[in-house]
């Protein structure tokens, strides 16, 4: 109504600052993430340009393999985040996800398939469980998963009481390397010679699965109404609730996800290190990273904001400053300091928001 | 008389409260425990272990440094926050305590867990972070500190005798003085929460921390405190287990985290906090040392022992621990 009396000009100025005001309220939600990225190219460009052999696919490949587990744990904490839930069950999963691959990821291809898709099954299962005690049995997710994890990690130590198995030797060169030999392994794409694939073939394959997880599994989970809903649980349930929206699907598919995701991150530990373990404190050291990654990349604790996406670049904030550990002369028992130092530094810039709130009661929530 | 007048003439002191259910699940769990356990003995080895005073005291010795955690943190649970850093606040006073020796020791200890509790409360409080994350950051920096002033191996400084006297020694042969220290910090926090206006500032916090702020209460400074306290009692424990193992080593803390809340929670105590009686707690802890020790008594193994345990909480907060449905 108000378009039809302002001048073509006016409307037109009007449009470009709603446009203005709306890139820079996209850049305003993106903070959180745009800074934790700002961070990990500023600590990995750092950490490559002091490495002996910087630069070089190897190194590329190495980093990328070390950092895929946190990164799927990563995301697979989000999702229960965003609804201002907590999962501590996520290494768990993980542990138990990678001891049944270092049992059944063997064999003949079809074996190796029946094996991956078991893995999986497994934990988006225990994930379901996880939701199903916190939707039907209404306890707290925190507790619950605190409860189901000692579970899961139960029977992870039924299958693996020592460290040991195996699973097959060249599928597990393939997707701990760059996308050449994963073509040369498996004989595609004329061995990995094929002209339209030498632009890609430096590219470590672990990247390639983690940047499809996200695009096949995370981004088309947001735009559906149980997505959607996820976020609406995290800003208010009562009023999710009040709308209609589906709160029990919703919770339920964000355990399952999270169940997902840390099972994919279990596998793929299976495949880089040969084996399966059954190790509590490494379960619990995943859980509590997996917690401090998804703060570093932007996601509130609180619920509501975030996106796995920025969970995956806190996860290598994290494993960048374990890198540039390894090249300075620091002794590596200082390592856990600097990293606690690092989470302090990066939650407490966020208590400066306080000195713009203009109300003292906006502080409680 | 018809039956529903008899429920009618029911007084009302003897119907179950919601604060009261908890605490008769978890005596009658523990009661159940004992009854299992017993029977496991009797029909294996003929004898009755359990039931034995000996036996009995000498599993709450053990109890008494869970106990004292938990005591510390169901003040912080109570608040609606969380404790994370436990387990190398309790490393860190029981290393210092050990290296400062002498009669300084005790102090050292308690004002090491003192300090790590005011800086949490620091940051939860008047920066705002996230309990959850704040205490996790401070763990790894306490870590990282105790990891790299001992070099990454055990001190080779031992416990006093003050801290082995409280740790190990019995008053008379029989009673141990590790309970009496458990039964003291039992009763300041009994009296904190019940009889303080720190106490039921606590509980309004946890219930409404905006209510409570508009009510008059300095929220900030109460969550300041109570984190102080429950860094405070890690450090208690962190001395008596010294002295119970004569000497700090790393890692000593890490088994008392997830228990302490497992056992607070099985109290009845509101993981949101605002809800909760200590009674509860108590009964929490000496449930959970029960269950470990029928479980050690019957050989089993880690995997079947992490199973139990799991199924255990659940089963417990099925019964009464059940939140509200969301109705708008």
């Amino acid at each position: 109504m108000s378009d039809a009396v302002l001048t073509r000009d006016a409307a037109e100025a009007g449009d470009a600052a709603r446009r203005r005001g709306s890139l820079g309220l996209k850049l305003q939600q993106q903070a959180g993430i745009l800074g934790a990225l700002a961070l990990f190219i500023v600590l990995y460009l750092f950490y490559q340009a002091n490495h002996p052999r910087g630069f070089t696919g190897q190194i590329l490949i190495q980093n990328a393999n070390e950092a895929f587990a946190l990164a799927l744990i990563a995301m697979a904490q989000t999702v229960p985040v965003l609804m201002a839930g907590l999962d501590l069950s996520v290494g768990a999963v993980m542990t138990l996800s990678g001891c049944i691959a270092s049992h059944l990821v063997n064999g003949t291809p079809s074996e190796i398939a029946l094996g991956i898709a078991t893995c999986i099954g497994v934990s988006a299962s225990c994930g379901f469980i996880n939701g199903c005690v916190v939707v039907y049995g209404r306890i707290q997710p925190i507790i619950a998963t605190l409860a189901t994890s000692a579970i899961y990690m139960g029977f992870a130590l039924i299958l693996r009481p020592t460290p040991g198995g195996k699973v097959h030797e060249d599928l597990s060169w393939a997707l701990t390397n760059d996308v050449r030999e994963f073509a040369l392994t498996f004989g595609l794409f004329e061995n990995g010679e094929a002209a339209w694939l030498q632009p890609f073939a430096w590219v470590p394959v672990p990247l390639v699965l983690l940047g499809l997880i996200v695009v096949l599994i995370w981004v088309p989970f947001t735009r559906t109404v149980t997505g959607r809903t996820v976020y609406a649980i995290g800003s208010s349930e009562g009023a999710a609730y009040m709308s209609g929206l589906p709160i029990n699907r919703a919770k339920l598919a964000a355990f399952t996800m999270a169940g997902l995701f840390a099972g994919l991150g279990g596998l793929f530990l299976a495949l880089q290190t040969s084996s399966g373990n059954a190790d509590i404190p490494q379960a619990g050291a995943y859980t509590l990273n997996s917690i401090a990654a998804v703060v570093i990349g932007g996601t509130s604790l609180l619920g509501g904001t975030g996106s796995a996406i920025g969970s995956v670049i806190g996860a290598l904030v994290l494993r960048t400053i374990s890198f540039n550990f390894r090249i300075f002369d620091i002794a590596p028992l200082l390592q856990p300091l600097f990293e606690g130092l690092v989470l302090l530094a990066a939650v407490s810039l966020g208590g400066l928001k306080l000195l713009r709130l203009k109300n003292k009661l906006e502080v409680f929530r | 008389m018809t039956r529903a007048a008899a429920t009618r003439n029911t007084p009302q002191a003897y119907r179950l409260g919601p604060d009261d259910k908890p605490v008769v699940f978890a005596a009658g769990f523990v009661l159940l425990i004992l009854i299992v356990g017993t029977g496991y003995t009797l029909f294996t080895q003929g004898s009755m272990p359990l039931l034995q005073p000996q036996y009995l005291l000498q599993q709450l010795q053990v109890g008494s440094f869970l106990g004292i955690v938990a005591a510390g943190l169901m003040l912080v649970i109570l608040l609606g926050h969380i404790d994370l850093s436990v387990p190398w606040t309790l490393t860190a006073a029981a290393m210092m305590a050990t290296a400062a020796g002498g009669a300084w020791a005790l102090p050292v200890g308690l004002g090491i867990g003192l300090l790590v509790g005011a800086i949490n409360g620091l940051g939860v409080a008047y920066l705002r972070v996230p309990s959850m994350i704040f205490t996790l950051g401070v763990n790894a920096v306490m870590r990282g500190l105790m990891v790299a002033h001992t070099g990454g191996f055990a001190p080779q400084t031992a416990a006093t005798d003050l801290m082995q006297y409280l740790a190990v020694a019995r008053i008379g042969g029989v009673i141990p003085v590790a309970l009496l220290v458990w039964l003291v910090v039992s009763i300041v926090v009994v009296v904190v929460l019940t009889r303080t206006i720190l106490g039921r500032a606590i509980y309004a916090i946890g219930n409404r921390e905006r209510a409570a702020y508009l009510s008059g209460i300095q929220t900030n400074r109460v969550i300041l405190v109570a984190f102080a306290l429950s860094g405070a009692m890690s450090g208690l424990a962190g001395v008596l287990l010294a002295g119970y193992s004569t000497k700090a080593y790393q890692g000593m803390g890490d088994a008392y985290l997830l228990p302490a809340i497992a056992a607070v929670v099985i109290g009845g105590t509101n993981i949101l906090g605002g809800r909760g009686r200590y009674l509860g707690t108590l009964l929490g802890v000496i449930l959970i040392v029960l269950l470990n020790s029928v479980l050690s008594i019957m050989q089993m193994p880690e995997a079947g022992r992490q199973i139990i345990y799991g199924t255990v909480i659940i089963a417990m907060l099925l019964v009464y621990g059940r939140g509200n449905t969301v109705t708008g």
